[in-house]
């Protein structure tokens, strides 16, 4: 979690930006990331949003932890999103824990960290703060906002609230409103992390002390979430942890269980505990259609946008009915859009790891569209 | 690109809005776009096509039409097109109200199963018809409500369904239909385009 800030670059967003919590905030960091280059006619940019404990480092080496970027297999030279061809622009979200203002930053009133003094956050503050970067670079209209999971989210509120930004979008394993199965499953991993003495109601910073365990469990939970029945059956099935017969004891002996805790203990190395817990209160908090009064159909009305919704069919934390809502509304709204489930056993994770398929459909959008984009007037 | 799909284009105006069902690897949505500048939306049941269609940039969504029209608002297209398929639904008459419904007009083709080859094969070899339009064995056809031409015409009659053309395809011979010839282009038509609404 301690990292040198001289590997993270940021722009400072001078503007008050009022939250929906009510509170103002200004002078705040949002640390970001980019990928390819800008061309001069500044069409080539794609806006990447991360997920609930992604970053901005989406592919090459991540500083920070020194592993791949999460989303490596889609981004890259010849890949998916082709940063020889496109500039891609990924920001740490508000509230997070890679140089965007979050609760571990010192709040200069008291010279403290804020903990839970800082401000509730949703999904619709995550992307008016993002928004400042079009205008860092300068960039009239994006080719393409794309993200997976919150990343979805956010593109949708993005797309709902500049309605010109974006030429084409592709929410990916998404939703447009959390349901009660994920505000639960985000719940079940905020208690683990505020049942964590060590949390002390969020105060941790300064002893170094931090609620490691609660959040390697929080981060289990979300792991399972993550992958699909059969996708665990084939990785683990029964097999026991380097041994050859049951030990009769609480330790791991099944290689789901070693999985899980090895999973958990390299988190916790990486991400805050009160960023996890803001940020998934952002996803609960999020229902798009709560801000129109017409519904979802009007987030949409009279949108130029080209959007496409994939979904995974073994996705059961965003199921592929959550995405088809998604496309119901653009379809009621007359937009432009298209919709694939890919078919494949990897779960929610699908969109992160190397699932073919879905990365030649990708590409195949990305690149039809740019050619569209490229000669619109 | 087919004849019939010629013929389907050249019954759409530039830049009015259309639903292509069934649409395939989007072949007639393509030629759409770039030759009449019309504003095309496609539904595709097999997955591989959806995503064909994808990659060229096509709006097309995956789904099976007889759930899929349900979400879309009344008169929200100009013309729903369905080159075809009317025939593979299990349901084609709920399929068509809903097409109706949609469309402020629509374009349906079917595989006319009173066309002579059809019959000559039922009543000289005693077998189910194959012909060009008719590709399949019978137990692996996709079809399962065959109708002829004639069927069509009177369906919608019964229906009281406004036919403002209907089209006889014969391999390159194009013919108008209407109650005066309905017997003889319906022995003579391969393919039968009804324009409806």
């Amino acid at each position: 979690m301690n990292y040198k800030i001289e590997n993270i670059k940021q722009i400072i967003v001078t503007k008050p930006l009022k939250l929906d919590c009510g509170k103002t905030i200004k002078d705040f960091s949002i640390a970001y990331e980019t990928f390819g280059k800008l061309n001069e006619k500044k069409n080539n940019a794609i806006l990447v949003f991360h997920a609930l404990t992604g970053d901005q480092f989406v592919t090459g080496s991540n500083p920070i932890t020194n592993k791949e970027g999460w989303w490596s297999n889609a981004v890259g030279s010849g890949k998916a999103m082709d940063t020889d061809k496109y500039f891609i622009i990924c920001a740490n979200v508000l509230g997070g824990c890679m140089g965007s203002f979050g609760p571990k930053d010192i709040n200069k009133a008291n010279g403290e960290p804020y903990g839970l003094k800082f401000p509730v956050i949703t999904i619709q503050d995550m992307v008016k703060a993002q928004e400042s970067l079009l205008d860092y670079f300068k960039i009239k209209k994006l080719l393409s906002v794309l993200g997976g999971s919150m990343g979805g989210m956010q593109l949708l509120q993005f797309c709902a609230l500049y309605p010109d930004k974006a030429f084409s979008a592709v929410p990916i394993a998404s939703t447009s409103s959390h349901n009660a199965q994920q505000i639960a499953l985000n719940e079940l991993a905020r208690q683990a992390i505020m049942a964590d003495p060590l949390w002390n109601k969020g105060n941790y910073y300064k002893e170094e002390k931090i609620p490691k365990n609660g959040l390697a469990v929080a981060r289990m939970v979300g792991h399972i979430t993550y992958m699909s029945d059969k996708g665990l059956q084939e990785r683990f099935g029964r097999k026991l942890q380097e041994k050859k017969d049951y030990e009769f004891t609480f330790d791991a002996d099944f290689q789901i269980e070693s999985y899980l805790r090895h999973q958990g203990s390299l988190f916790v190395e990486r991400f805050d505990a009160n960023s996890y817990l803001y940020i998934s209160r952002a996803m609960d908090y999020f229902d798009l259609s709560k801000q129109f009064k017409n519904g979802l159909v009007e987030a949409f009305q009279n949108h130029k946008t080209r959007f496409l919704i994939i979904s995974f069919s073994s996705d059961w934390l965003y199921p592929t009915r959550n995405s088809k809502d998604i496309v119901i509304a653009l379809n009621a709204s007359g937009a432009n859009v298209a919709f694939a489930e890919i078919k494949t056993d990897k779960g929610h994770d699908a969109f992160l790891v190397d699932e073919p398929e879905f990365l030649k459909t990708i590409k195949g959008f990305l690149d039809s569209n740019f050619e569209i984009f490229k000669n619109e007037k | 690109m087919k004849n019939e799909f010629k013929i389907i284009a050249n019954l759409l105006p530039d830049q009015s809005r259309v639903l292509d069902v069934g649409c395939g690897d989007g072949t007639l949505m393509e030629f759409l776009i770039k030759q009449k500048n019309i504003d095309v939306r496609g539904i595709e049941l097999e997955e591989d096509k959806v995503k064909q269609c994808i990659s060229k940039g096509l709006p097309v969504i995956e789904g099976n039409a007889e759930i899929e029209l349900g979400q879309f608002p009344d008169k929200a297209f100009d013309f729903v097109v369905l080159s075809q398929t009317l025939q593979a639904f299990y349901r084609p008459e709920n399929v068509l109200d809903q097409l109706l419904r949609i469309g402020k007009k629509v374009i349906i083709s079917i595989p006319n199963f009173g066309y002579w080859q059809v019959r000559a094969s039922l009543l000289f070899f005693g077998k189910m018809p194959i012909t060009k339009s008719l590709p399949n064995t019978w137990y692996n056809t996709p079809n399962l409500h065959m109708c002829s031409i004639k069927d069509f015409y009177q369906f919608c009659e019964k229906k009281k369904i406004k036919m403002d053309r209907i089209i006889g395809i014969n391999d390159e011979k194009i013919s108008s239909i209407n109650r005066a010839n309905l017997g003889m282009k319906n022995l003579l038509s391969e393919v039968g385009i009804f324009l409806i609404s």
